[in-house]
């Protein structure tokens, strides 16, 4: 392998990580708070078709976008409504969300089937790009993708060293001391919740506008789902995401890469490539169990009554 | 239109409240006792391919016989226990012909059609058959060996690539012919096939794609169902080859040619059968001839000779006197299967499980 392939299957690697990356790093707020939404596939899908029809519709990609994260949060919204202004059960709310999406994007989208738009262009920054190995896959991507480097380094920022990171930590840990001590319990998860929304929507757009400039039934395949085990499997720890995102990216790239170079490995098993190794890589570093369970956040999909 | 759509958002409600699939009524009401047509499809009529084209087909009949039919259509069926369900709800509710439209519903239509023998049922892509079923299959390979033809010809890296899906007959089919356009026209270039184990992943196509262009790849070959291929080409400035439907919109520049499924002649004339009580059970195998493969159109960027070449394959298969699989057809360990002078007969063809010599690739298991 020359260095030009390598370069170019790590471009490859951050471009497949990235939808992954944004949705996983949604969750993984959101879980932080406390609640589980297991509506990603369906706020995903959301996003891809309210991105490519405000895309295609008013020719601005930044319109596309910007519709996305509109439509993801409307969606958390909705769960938002039913899960904690109702305090329905978030699994089963989660999962409507999923089969609801799915059904209305293909509704809202059954007439923009096979219409073309002219997708975001990688904008390879001076200099920087030329680095040798690492400058094409940090350097000559999307806007979307450099803005998933900076989402990704806000939200470890914000659970590191801010004071709304630690709060949406207590409510996640122990809603009813946080809210003993006068934390708004509710309006955290909310705040939460919609960013999950948006994340997911923002996810959704980059694979209808950039991505894979096109809208077609159910194009997320599944990665809403994936990213939802990554936050599992990364033990709700920001870097870790990022890691098995871009492990996971990888290995899907692999997979391809190696039977085009005429590789004699099975195709169906280098298929699995992703999962194992994402999977792998992610419960070695959690092995110990008793730190795994400590991880993650003591309230998850626990409805909070502010009575009781 | 305005009612399937309605339909189409209750069908999102209600899969919110547990129902994974439901009754679409295609048409509100006919006069006269209207011919009731049922489709069962396994995909997603918007995914722009394989239930797409069939869908096509299903508006095509509409169109032909207006009021003397009314069609019925489920989507997204699981190719299982839910099918059968399916297709006896259709049975059920009055339906005279029923099109299971993907091979994983073949035993599921065997097991309704012998519960309901006045109803006529045809099942895509299987082999197997009743007094009131019959089968239906299209030869793609026939436009994949103009596809392979028209690609040995426009490849200046003399590497071809192709997205395939699973190694079933017909997948490795349309490879091998292919292959077989290759091997007359132009045996220096290599086939780069790479399998992403899905009919339908625009993101994993696309990642497909690209991993074959960083390997010099320049012409692009699929049996995927999206255009995502073809707009990663026209990104990259490579030449791209569409499948099931016409996608030249999706690659202005890199579109060569789609190899398109058109149902809906098949569909017209099997409902006219019914109507005049003529319907008998049959496997059909359907190709250029009879029009269920057509290839709209040539780009312009391919040159004039290419371009009458590769008409005149398409006049040749059309009738009869070029056979993608014209002997010697010789498998990859050397062995003659097919000796000069003869073809590759459909019954041969329909189980192929083995590649063509000059593909330089195993087989997955």
């Amino acid at each position: 392998m020359d260095i030009d392939l390598i370069s170019n299957i790590l471009y490859a690697m951050v471009r497949t990580g990235t939808p992954l990356l944004l949705i996983a790093l949604g969750e993984l707020v959101c879980e932080k708070s406390g609640v589980l939404n297991l509506g990603q596939e369906g706020m995903v899908l959301m996003g891809a078709v309210a991105g490519f029809v405000a895309a295609l519709l008013t020719g601005s990609l930044m319109l596309g976008f910007l519709l996305a994260i509109a439509a993801g949060i409307a969606m958390s919204l909705l769960f938002g409504f039913i899960a904690l202004g109702l305090n329905a059960n978030q699994v089963a709310t989660g999962l409507a969300l999923t089969i609801f999406g799915t059904g209305l994007s293909a509704f809202i989208g059954s007439d923009f089937v096979g219409k073309p738009i002219t997708g975001l262009e990688p904008f390879a920054l001076p200099l920087l790009s030329e680095i040798p190995l690492l400058g094409k896959m940090l350097f000559s991507q999307d806007m979307i993708v450099y803005l998933s480097f900076f989402l990704f380094a806000a939200v470890y920022w914000f659970f590191r060293s801010s004071r709304p990171g630690l709060i949406v930590k207590a409510v996640g840990e122990n809603p009813h001391a946080a809210n003993a001590i006068g934390l708004p319990v509710i309006r955290t998860r909310y705040l939460a919740v919609m960013f999950g929304g948006a994340m997911a929507g923002l996810a959704g757009g980059y694979l209808s506008i950039a991505y894979t400039p096109l809208w077609a039934e159910n194009m997320s395949a599944g990665r809403g789902w994936i990213a939802l085990a990554l936050v599992v499997f990364a033990s709700w720890k920001v870097e870790r995401v990022l890691l098995g995102a871009w492990l996971f990216g990888l290995a899907s790239i692999l997979h391809l890469v190696f039977q085009g170079l005429g590789f004699s490995i099975s195709s169906n098993l280098l298929a699995t490539l992703p999962y194992v190794a994402t999977i792998l890589v992610l419960v070695l570093l959690s092995r110990n169990q008793v730190r795994a369970r400590l991880l993650a956040p003591m309230s998850l999909g626990k409805p909070f009554h502010a009575s009781s | 239109m305005k009612r399937r759509q309605f339909n189409k958002l209750l069908t999102g409600v209600a899969a919110g409240i547990g129902l994974s699939t439901a009754l679409m009524s295609g048409q509100a009401m006919a006069a006269d006792d209207p011919l009731k047509v049922g489709f069962v499809y396994v995909g997603p009529i918007g995914d722009h391919g394989w239930s797409y084209q069939h869908d096509q087909g299903r508006l095509a009949l509409e169109e032909h016989f207006g009021d003397k039919v009314e069609t019925t259509y489920v989507e997204n069926v699981p190719e299982g226990a839910d099918a059968e369900r399916v297709i006896r709800n259709l049975a059920q509710s009055g339906h005279k012909l029923i099109f299971t439209t993907s091979f994983g519903f073949m035993n599921a239509t065997v097991k309704v059609a012998k519960r309901y023998p006045d109803v006529k049922f045809e099942h895509a892509t299987g082999y197997k058959l009743a007094d009131n079923l019959g089968t239906y299959i299209s030869k793609t390979y026939e436009g994949r060996y103009v596809a392979g033809y028209v690609a040995s010809q426009m490849t200046k890296s003399n590497k071809i690539g192709y997205i395939a899906s699973f190694p079933i007959p017909e997948v490795i089919r349309d490879i091998n012919s292919v292959q077989m356009a290759l091997n007359k026209y132009n045996p220096d270039a290599e086939l780069k096939i790479i399998w992403v184990n899905s009919w339908f992943d625009p993101g994993k196509e696309a990642d497909a794609a690209n991993a074959m262009m960083d390997q010099g790849v320049d012409v692009i070959l699929q049996h995927t169902d999206s255009p995502a291929a073809m707009q990663a080409a026209e990104r990259r400035g490579k030449y791209a080859v569409g499948q099931a439907s016409d996608m030249s919109s999706f690659g202005p520049n890199a579109h060569l040619l789609s190899v398109v499924d058109e149902w809906g002649p098949h569909y017209i004339a099997q409902a006219q059968k019914v109507m005049d009580g003529t319907w008998e059970s049959h496997a059909m195998v359907e190709g250029m001839t009879e029009g269920a493969i057509v290839i709209p159109s040539f780009a312009d960027s391919i040159p004039a000779d290419v371009k009458a070449e590769a008409e005149r394959l398409v006049a040749g298969i059309q009738d009869g006197s070029i056979h993608p699989f014209a002997g010697p057809v010789v498998n990859q360990a050397g062995e003659v299967m097919v000796p000069e002078g003869e073809v590759l007969s459909w019954e041969e063809l329909e189980k192929m499980n083995w590649y063509i010599q000059g593909i330089d690739a195993e087989l997955p298991k």
